[in-house]
């Protein structure tokens, strides 16, 4: 997220003794906890690097002194892994073409015309982004079912819009509202079209936030679980959360090592993104609010 | 495309927090007469996306709301025709003591779970204000690391750790004395400290959310204030309790009311564990109920009913966040 630092008052002023205690004490407070909190990662890492028979014994290795990538290798020779991946990667990306595209048009209709019912669609975009998933799945696992779309990729992907396109709206709403429409009049002025203004002037300046919105979307379908163990129960497609949670389910007698393994290669790209984007995500916003 | 852009309309419509920054009124414009094409543009620029949400949503939402007053069971699924019952779907839900048993865990989890979210949450907070930089910035990227971990990977691992012979859990009590975690099976044993591991990876993933947007408000609470509060002999706490808190409270409130609509909901975490579980009845919500009755029963006239009451009571904790939002004026 973005935060600003701010100087804390104490940091300014000379430190007295009382206010330096207490402030090791606080220091030493948010070390553990931050220790606290990075610690399920850090087991994730330490105990996917960790051979899978040392799993096996007590105690527990706390550091990976002689790391080995075997269950790495298990994994990515494990050819439903490989299938898994290609189709959540289908499904992911045709569920976010289709909102990206969908988005943009209601973003900047929301954003750049006034029209009747333009706030009732404003809030209808905020009471359809409140709708839990959960509370829908019996219909639309029927919805999908009578059309022939269980296990299949439009299926899902339909499903996944329905997830992603309104926050995008929302966010890219911010990202047009941040364009001065200044910028668009002036090139108008100097002989643009409208539509040619806006594509020439508005549009570049959206690309950040097309991508950090973009990347935002992919991640929740990416790491979408409920709506994928529901549509594709009876099938033999998965997508990735849904291999992860079968293959652990099925062998964690045995091999946590390679389970942990599993849950690394899933979440250690989704972390990069995720910190990719955040940066994006700000440096959108700033572009967006500054220039012009 | 961006065809009725003229500043009156602007500056009529919108309220002022919605105005583009930049977008000052224009010397010079004036209104033009819109033709029929200008005036239709915007809905059929939002055609896309509102037959999309309809394909996806609408009808699914529309037709759940039929088949709650409809017998839906196995026979209609190879082809009988469902029959209207009226409301016996419901009178079935309300009247089975268990719907009452899981609606009342379902909340009693959601309000603990909410709860210390948001303990934690905002004590991090203020916490991150009254650290060296080292440690902030370490606890920051520790919350952001959770933040970004995918709710699977993060379950897969907490079944890990909790597992019973080998898991770090266990291993850690015993050394510690607590010779009765040995092999103790956190998920299987007791409801209890199944529900106490559900709770910790709800809370584990959501606090960062929380942490990092009261600790953003807090920073923006102008520093003159806190002075002024100093040089009038304010304590540390004092200044907190009635200075700071106060003003980061809508912040605090709105993240509150999202907390609450998604611990009510929650499915995946309490599906993931009940895999490691066995016993689902101890230990069902709302979610995990619906799905049970539905897709693992067959029933989805129950199922369906069910679903809608929890859908209605998600809407309605919703609609105080949509008022919220609409005093603030984004809109």
């Amino acid at each position: 997220m973005a935060t600003t630092e701010a100087p804390t008052p104490a940091a300014r002023r000379p430190v007295t003794t009382a206010r330096g205690r207490h402030r090791r004490l606080w220091n030493v407070v948010a070390l553990l906890f931050a220790a606290l909190w990075a610690f399920p990662v850090y087991w994730m890492l330490n105990s996917a690097l960790m051979p899978a028979e040392r799993l096996r014994q007590n105690p527990p290795l706390l550091a990976p002194l002689h790391p080995t990538l075997d269950s790495f290798a298990g994994i990515l020779t494990d050819r439903v892994f490989w299938t898994s991946l290609g189709f959540s990667m289908a499904v992911t990306l045709l569920a976010v073409l289709v909102s990206v595209v969908g988005a943009t048009l209601a973003a900047v209709t929301l954003s750049r015309f006034r029209f009747g019912g333009r706030r009732a669609a404003i809030v209808a975009v905020l009471v359809i982004q409140m709708i839990p998933a959960e509370a829908l799945f019996i219909s639309q696992y029927r919805m999908l079912d009578g059309w022939g779309l269980l296990n299949s990729v439009p299926g899902l992907s339909l499903l996944y819009v329905g997830l992603v396109l309104p926050f995008t709206v929302w966010m890219l709403k911010g990202f047009v509202d941040g364009v001065p429409v200044g910028l668009e009049e002036a090139a108008t002025v100097d002989g643009c079209s409208r539509i040619g203004a806006f594509f020439r002037v508005t549009f570049p300046l959206l690309g950040p936030g097309l991508v950090a919105t973009g990347v935002f979307g992919f991640l929740v379908a990416w790491n979408e679980y409920t709506l994928a163990f529901v549509m594709l129960a009876s099938g033999d497609r998965l997508t990735l959360p849904v291999w992860l949670q079968t293959f652990s389910s099925n062998v964690q007698e045995t091999d946590w090592s390679g389970v942990m393994a599993g849950s690394s290669l899933i979440a250690v790209p989704v972390i990069v993104l995720f910190l990719l984007v955040q940066n994006a995500m700000t440096k959108g916003m700033v572009a967006g609010a500054v220039k012009g | 495309m961006p065809e009725q852009l003229t500043p009156e309309r602007l500056g009529a419509q919108v309220a002022p927090g919605a105005l583009a920054p930049g977008g000052a009124p224009a010397a010079g414009a004036r209104p033009r007469r819109r033709s029929a094409g200008q005036r239709l543009a915007p809905y059929l620029l939002l055609g896309l996306p509102v037959l999309l949400v309809c394909l996806a949503l609408g009808y699914p939402m529309v037709r759940q709301l039929v088949m709650s007053f409809q017998e839906f069971g196995l026979a209609q699924q190879f082809g009988r025709p469902p029959e209207f019952v009226g409301l016996r779907n419901y009178a079935d839900v309300v009247t089975d003591p268990y719907f009452w048993v899981v609606v009342g865990r379902s909340i009693a989890f959601c309000a603990v779970s909410a709860a210390v979210t948001m303990l934690f949450g905002v004590g991090f907070a203020v916490l991150m204000q009254h650290v060296s930089r080292l440690p902030r910035v370490l606890l920051q990227s520790a919350l952001v690391l959770a933040w970004a971990m995918p709710p699977i990977a993060a379950l897969t691992v907490y079944t890990w750790l909790v597992e019973p012979r080998y898991g770090f859990v266990n291993w850690l009590l015993t050394s510690l004395g607590l010779q009765s975690f040995d092999g103790y099976a956190w998920l299987a044993a007791s409801a209890w400290t199944f529900f106490l591991v559900a709770s910790v990876t709800v809370v584990w993933t959501s606090v960062p959310l929380v942490t990092l947007s009261t600790y953003a408000a807090l920073t923006q609470v102008d520093e003159e204030v806190v002075e002024a509060a100093q040089l009038d002999g304010a304590s540390g706490y004092q200044r907190l309790r009635h200075v700071l808190l106060p003003i980061v409270r809508p912040v605090v409130l709105l993240l509150l009311m999202l907390q609450v609509i998604w611990d009510m909901k929650v499915f995946t975490q309490i599906k993931v564990l009940q895999a490691g579980a066995g016993n689902n009845e101890r230990t069902n919500l709302l979610g995990t109920y619906v799905y049970e009755t539905g897709i693992g029963g067959g029933d989805y006239g129950m199922a369906s009913a069910l679903a809608t009451v929890m859908l209605v009571l998600v809407l309605l904790m919703t609609w105080r966040y949509l008022r919220t939002l609409m005093k603030q004026g984004e809109l």
